[in-house]
């Protein structure tokens, strides 16, 4: 069976679980495999509930003392014994803090061949493959796994949500002994903060400012922009040194990688390690006065002119198509 | 106490990146090469470990002798040794078994990886690292507290930050909002130039058989330019954009 690795929190599930369980119904049927099976870790019954009713044909739960909060070297041992269960030649994760955390230790574990922060999945010669973007997605390359199981993590945002499968996913508990004492490194406290947004990596739409919005006071106009689309707030790394912006809303090579459907970006020149991040969007609508701005160059449309003064009238049309 | 800083020499992504007769890899003659960025975090922070609690630090690189100029770099910054790893390592896995034979080694307490390199982007070596020597981990991490031991790591998680404890030895990767790298002193180039360049060969005995393999790279094509409005008043600018975007493109 192909293995997808869960996540969820509080007892839902995350976005990126139904984006894996698609991309594990893809690869099942690439590598000709006999069904689906998710797995969740030290996750409360609601989010089992919601995973059996995931496109998918076996839910593996593990609990225990050693899953109450993630610690890597158990959750890793967690997934190695569900890829033995299934017999699974292919586990996904997503590529996320928690999986680009935990995929690498699993990898390390079975010596698997590992293809990071990857949008499909292909078969090669018979071996999983994918096209990866790397130096700054100014190459693409095209890499196989050559072991007997890989270890795959998924951009989010690349693969539509599975729906609801024909039947529920069959659930089975699986028992895995790890000693609590022996887990030398753990999350001992998460400070939520209150997110009145989608999350940057999963947001459809992404509204975000650059220095060129002059002020981090103008930045309400990005906010509430964002809003009327239902989207996430970002920035680039300009504005985060002058500390406009927090870090977690920079975009690019050393913030994140946004996948949107539609990416609106003001005042951002378009740096190549800005770009970088900004790629994987479907559409890109750029605002910027000057007419050379690189930004331009890999833009769907865009608007030359004043930021500040087209702002205000870019919100009123969207708040009257509203 | 023993801090091994894993540093990679890498091409220099904001300048133009060719590729190689046979797209197997990029024209490395052609490339600017700078030591990557988050390995440079990565120093810095082990720097700030010795200045606090007393340590050797080292840089350690797996590469070709040209890759030592890496080394003088981390040298010149203030690192207190240098060794380069030479090994028939190609992918995550065999380079990782080769940087965890160096630190064994060393007999090193603490490893600093960067997240990722600037060049193939896997963001693994440093924790298979941890995996292969049997520690802990802790990855992308913005906050970094040691005491005896123990310490205590921030990261930036979707939605908030985690907090995570932890026991030495350890590995580490360092994330962006770490800290700001010092440059190199004058003293530091000086004396970084002079310094012995510790050597470890290593075969096929200690790295194995990769488990991935290149096929081909290639450099994409350009995303096309789009359709830019230029001479439209704001008010006429913003109601066509999202006539645009709304009528045509259904995207809002
Ligand atoms: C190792 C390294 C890593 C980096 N990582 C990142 C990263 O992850 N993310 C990132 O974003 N950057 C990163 N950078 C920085 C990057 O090189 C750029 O400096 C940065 O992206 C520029 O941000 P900006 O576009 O906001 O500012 P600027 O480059 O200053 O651009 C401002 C733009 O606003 C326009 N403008 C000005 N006024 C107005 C107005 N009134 N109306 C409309 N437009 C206006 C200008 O024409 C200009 O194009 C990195 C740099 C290095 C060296
Ligand atoms: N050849 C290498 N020599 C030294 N360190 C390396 C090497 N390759 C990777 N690393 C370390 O591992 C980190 C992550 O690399 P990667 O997994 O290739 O993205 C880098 O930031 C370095 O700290």
């Amino acid at each position: 069976m192909i293995l997808a690795v869960l996540e969820a929190s509080e007892g839902s599930l995350k976005k990126i679980s139904a984006e894996l369980a698609a991309a594990a119904r893809k690869a099942q049927a690439l590598m000709h495999q006999d069904g689906v099976a998710l797995l969740l870790i030290g996750q409360e019954a609601a989010a089992a509930e919601a995973a059996a009713k995931l496109d998918a044909d076996l839910c593996l739960i593990v609990k225990g003392a050693a899953f109450g909060a993630y610690a890597a070297e158990a959750w890793a041992q967690a997934v190695v014994a569900a890829v033995g269960e299934v017999s699974a030649p292919l586990v996904l994760l997503g590529s996320t803090s928690f999986g680009r955390d935990l995929a690498p230790r699993v990898s390390g574990l079975l010596a698997a061949g590992m293809l990071a922060d990857v949008g499909d999945i292909s078969l090669v010669d018979g071996q999983p493959s994918a096209e990866r973007s790397i130096y700054s997605s100014k190459v693409k390359a095209s890499v196989a796994s050559l072991s007997p199981v890989t270890v795959v993590t998924v951009r989010p945002n690349a693969f539509s949500p599975a729906g609801s499968g024909v039947a529920e996913a069959a659930m089975r508990d699986l028992d895995v002994q790890v000693d609590a004492a022996s887990v030398r490194c753990r999350v001992r406290e998460v400070r939520r903060q209150v997110a009145s947004r989608p999350e940057l990596t999963e947001a459809s739409v992404v509204v975000a400012g650059g220095r060129g919005m002059k002020d981090p006071e103008n930045f309400h106009l990005i906010e509430q922009l964002a809003d009327l689309l239902g989207g996430a707030v970002g920035t680039t790394r300009a504005t985060v040194d002058a500390g406009w912006r927090p870090h977690s809303e920079q975009i690019g090579q050393t913030g994140k990688t946004i996948a949107p459907a539609l990416y609106i970006n003001v005042g951002i020149s378009g740096a190549v390690q800005h770009i970088s991040g900004v790629l994987a969007s479907r559409t890109i609508v750029s605002i910027n006065r000057d007419v050379e701005a690189p930004i331009f160059k890999i833009s769907d449309y865009g608007v030359v002119g004043d930021a500040l003064e087209i702002l205000p009238h870019l919100i009123e049309e969207v708040r009257s198509l509203n | 106490m023993q801090v091994v800083v894993l540093v990679k020499q890498v091409a220099d992504t904001a300048a133009r990146i060719k590729l190689a007769d046979g797209k197997q890899d990029i024209d490395r003659q052609s490339a600017s090469l700078i030591v990557n960025p988050y390995d440079e975090m990565a120093i810095e922070e082990a720097l700030r470990i010795k200045e606090k609690h007393g340590a050797t630090v080292w840089a350690v690189t797996l590469g070709e002798a040209k890759a030592e100029e890496a080394l003088r770099t981390a040298l010149a910054m203030g690192v207190d040794e240098a060794a380069r790893v030479s090994a028939p390592a190609s992918d995550a896995l065999t380079v990782a078994r080769a940087l965890a034979q160096a630190v064994r080694e060393i007999s090193a307490d603490i490893v600093i990886a960067g997240r990722s390199a600037a060049d193939d982007e896997q963001g693994q070596v440093g924790t298979l690292v941890a995996t292969l020597l049997d520690w802990p981990h802790v990855t992308e991490v913005t906050k970094l507290e040691i005491s005896g031991s123990e310490g205590v790591a921030e990261r930036e998680v979707e939605g908030g930050v985690e907090i995570l404890d932890f026991s030495l030895p350890v590995v580490v990767t360092t994330q962006e909002g770490l800290n700001t790298p010092r440059y190199a002193s004058l003293p530091g180039i000086m004396k970084a130039k002079r310094k012995e360049i510790r050597q470890i060969a290593l075969g096929e005995d200690v790295v194995g058989q990769p488990v991935l393999a290149v096929r081909s790279l290639e450099l994409p094509p350009p995303r096309g330019q789009g359709r830019i409005l230029t001479d439209l008043d704001p008010a006429q600018a913003a109601k066509e954009i999202v006539r645009i975007l709304h009528e045509e493109a259904k995207l809002i």
